[in-house]
């Protein structure tokens, strides 16, 4: 700890020298980065939507929470990324979108699956690992997916699901549909060589797709200002064609708005739109972050901007909701993720013999050996199989251990109960005889 | 059957696929307007029209990514990326995005996609135009390669990695598009597979097989070692590296007792390293003689042309390893 400090110390000091070696610290207050308009006035929805609102970004902070807790218990393995003090964002975006609609998102994203609609007990399986797991325990906190919901996935490489959109824009348009895309991405997937290329490719062939940069003024631990040359994100889009503008991430109505708006744009006049939805993480870039980088002053100034507190603070000051109604959607927000916890911690973990499943479409065309195992010498029994008999290898193949020429789980299941399923699309090669 | 150059055979390809199939459309770098860098996209512009056959900026890594994410929209993309050199900006996109999606979604969503590049060198192009890399792609789990040799190959492989819902990194040779070859007409004959080799010369002698353009050298290596050695090696192409005919290859070494495998890429990590592994896992007691590797040379492509020529593999090569495989004799 006295070695941190002593680091953080050194670090202070070369903010604060003549600024050749690193630039000066970004001293201004919540309030002046907040784009203008945050003062603009949005009027509450309707009794029916507010309880939507926060039922949604209860949901969310309650089960990122409970997720962080989980995390140090460690039924949940690996990274993961909260987005606790990011809620109106990723709400007042959702909000915004047509059921229809694409969302495509970083690997910050548990609260988009859930703002989509995915249920929390798949969600919390993933993070578990589970087999009741959205991506079958494939992904993990990074690479959570709903394709019934038009929720397409979070992706672990910063800036990587940006052509992605553009790909999902160009399948509306290209089909002529009304859908549009939003693809939330960091702050720090800015500075990515991706970002210009995938928003000169969506204007130049005007694709219906909206860039929501969830501007929580870190990558990682690296302060937006010791990143970008122009603190300005909305200003990014400029030189691509792509028109830009900001709103206060931490206000979900005027997320709302302002993604309403883009969207449509992009999806009238197709052009594409870039926003800057200004907020600020509460907690660390994952659960492994000492927070070193940012005081905790700070962090409290802008946890005086809640979304959540803020927002319930409106609703129940404006008498559209009383303080009991919003206590009792936080009380339902808390139980369901109980029960998301109770779920991913009764789902089994995948079955081990489903390691390779998903991993190929396996159609009818396809003899040959697509996959090799190599794990353990006892695997290689190939050469005594195959002189022995034919059935050999095929077997081998079933089950699903060895060089395998293996199809997924369910093909295999097929194959070894051939009354269950067609043999000829699991394998052809069976039919031809293993060893022809 | 009508004879046509290799060239012509992947835009006959081209071309019949998206004919049958709306959801087909292609795209890349000079494809539309400038007709291709290697004129596989001839005429596809005027026939197909803006909507279907699209130029693209500079961008290698976002061309690959929208591809990825037209097909998780439903759409089947064929991507033209100029060379495999510069397949390496799009790394990321083919390796993260393209081969993972369907294992790390759960198979919720799949990635129906073509990765066209060509390969090789023998042009003078110098240290980042000419490499041959299939081994990185067959690396990687989750994507399908192809290094068809013949038209009739490049033809029937195309339109099968179209047709499959797996992405396909297609791998065409530059030297190979203006070799001419039979091929069928569109509907004349059955769709070709992935995973089927090719026995492109029958032999009980030595097995020898080709990746890719070495395919060919392999052949006339093998003619050689006929004409002068009595040597009957057989040939096989495997025309597809994943999903492999390893069957074939293996049937064909408990044949022989001795193998050579010829690649124009480099030594460390390639096809052949791969194959000489797999080789000696299945067939070990039928080896007589260590499996031979013909490859590139382990540097990055000279340009210089004796230099360049130096780096490749021919087919004295190809006839020395082969040879070397019955020392003991």
């Amino acid at each position: 700890m006295a070695k941190a400090k002593a680091k953080k110390q050194q670090q202070e000091q070369t903010y604060s020298s003549d600024g050749a070696s690193a630039p000066a610290v970004d001293a201004r207050s919540p309030e002046e980065r907040l784009p203008r308009h945050a003062r603009q006035h949005h009027d509450l929805p309707d009794r029916e939507q507010c309880e939507e609102i926060l039922r949604k970004m209860l949901l969310i902070r309650r089960f990122e929470e409970r997720a962080g807790e989980m995390y140090t218990k460690a039924a949940i393995g690996g990274f993961l990324h909260l987005a606790i003090g990011e809620e109106a964002a990723i709400v007042g975006a959702t909000l915004a979108m047509r059921d229809t609609d694409y969302l495509i998102s970083t690997y910050r994203e548990h609260g988009q699956a859930l703002a989509r609609g995915t249920d929390p007990k798949n969600v919390m399986a993933e993070l578990f690992g589970r087999q009741d797991g959205v991506s079958k325990g494939h992904g993990g906190s990074m690479h959570l997916f709903d394709c019934e919901r038009r929720f397409m996935g979070g992706y672990g490489i910063v800036g990587g699901n940006l052509p992605l959109a553009v790909g999902l824009g160009l399948s509306s348009d290209y089909q002529e549909t009304e859908d549009a895309t939003v693809c939330m991405l960091g702050d720090g997937a800015i500075n990515q060589g991706n970002f210009g290329e995938s928003l000169n490719l969506a204007a130049l062939w005007s694709l219906p797709v909206v860039f929501m940069v969830v501007n929580n003024q870190f990558g990682m631990g690296t302060a937006i200002e010791r990143a970008s040359a122009i603190t300005d994100l909305s200003k990014r889009g400029d030189g691509f064609g792509v028109p830009g503008s900001r709103c206060n991430g931490m206000d979900v109505l005027d997320v709302r708005a302002a993604i309403e708006e883009a969207l449509r744009r992009a999806r009238e006049d197709r052009t594409p739109q870039l926003v800057e939805a200004v907020t600020y993480r509460f907690r660390g870039h994952s659960m492994a972050d000492p927070e070193e980088y940012r005081s905790k002053d700070e962090v409290e100034e802008w946890r005086r901007r809640d979304p959540i507190a803020t927002f319930g603070e409106r609703v129940t000051g404006e008498d559209v909701m009383s303080q009991d109604d919003v206590d009792s959607l936080d009380q339902e927000a808390q139980s369901r993720v109980e029960e998301a916890v109770e779920f991913a911690d009764q789902s089994p973990f995948p079955e081990l013999d489903a390691l390779y499943d998903h991993l190929y479409a396996y159609g009818d065309q396809v003899p040959g050996w697509y996959v090799v195992d190599e794990r353990a010498p006892e695997t290689h029994k190939g050469e005594d199989l195959r002189d022995s008999s034919s059935d050999a290898m095929r077997e081998l193949a079933e089950a699903g251990a060895a060089y395998a020429k293996v199809g997924d789980a369910e093909d295999r299941r097929k194959r070894s109960d051939p009354e269950e399923g067609d043999t000829e699309s699991a394998g052809p090669r069976d039919e031809e005889g293993g060893a022809d | 059957m009508a004879e046509v150059r290799y060239r012509e055979a992947l835009n006959q390809a081209i071309r019949e696929e998206m004919e049958a199939d709306e959801k087909v459309f292609i795209m890349g770098e000079d494809i539309a307007v400038f007709q291709g860098a290697f004129k596989v996209t001839q005429g596809l512009l005027e026939e197909f029209g803006e909507k279907r056959v699209r130029d693209t900026p500079i961008s290698e890594n976002t061309i690959v990514g929208a591809g990825v994410g037209a097909a998780m929209g439903g759409l089947r993309p064929i991507v033209e990326l100029m060379t495999i050199n510069f397949s390496l900006l799009a790394l990321d996109q083919i390796i993260n995005s393209a081969a993972a999606i369907r294992y790390m979604f759960g198979g919720q969503v799949g990635v129906p996609m073509v990765i066209r590049m060509p390969q090789g060198g023998g042009h003078q192009l110098g240290p980042t135009h000419s490499h041959s890399l299939e081994a990185i792609y067959l690396h990687v789990p989750g994507l399908l390669v192809a290094v068809p040799t013949t038209a009739a190959d490049a033809k029937g492989l195309l339109k099968a990695a179209i047709r499959d819902d797996n992405p396909v990194v297609f791998i065409e040779h530059e030297a190979l598009y203006g070799q001419r070859g039979e091929v069928p007409e569109n509907g004349d004959g059955e769709l070709m597979r992935f995973g089927e080799a090719a026995i492109r010369r029958e032999g009980d002698d030595v097995t020898i097989v080709g990746i890719s353009r070495q395919a060919l050298i392999a052949a006339d290596a093998a003619q050689t070692l006929a004409d002068e050695h009595e040597i009957e090696a057989e040939v096989i192409d495997p025309r597809t590296l994943r999903p492999l005919d390893l069957d074939t290859i293996v049937e064909s070494v408990q044949k022989t007792n001795r193998a050579v495998i010829v690649e124009e890429g480099w030594p460390h990590g390639g096809v052949g390293a791969n194959l000489a592994a797999l080789i000696q896992e299945q067939a070990f007691d039928h080896l007589d003689a260590p499996v031979q590797r013909v490859t590139g040379a382990d540097t990055p492509m000279p340009y210089s042309k004796p230099l360049e020529q130096a780096a490749m593999p021919h087919e004295e090569h190809v006839v020395k390893a082969a040879l070397s495989t019955f020392r003991d004799l």
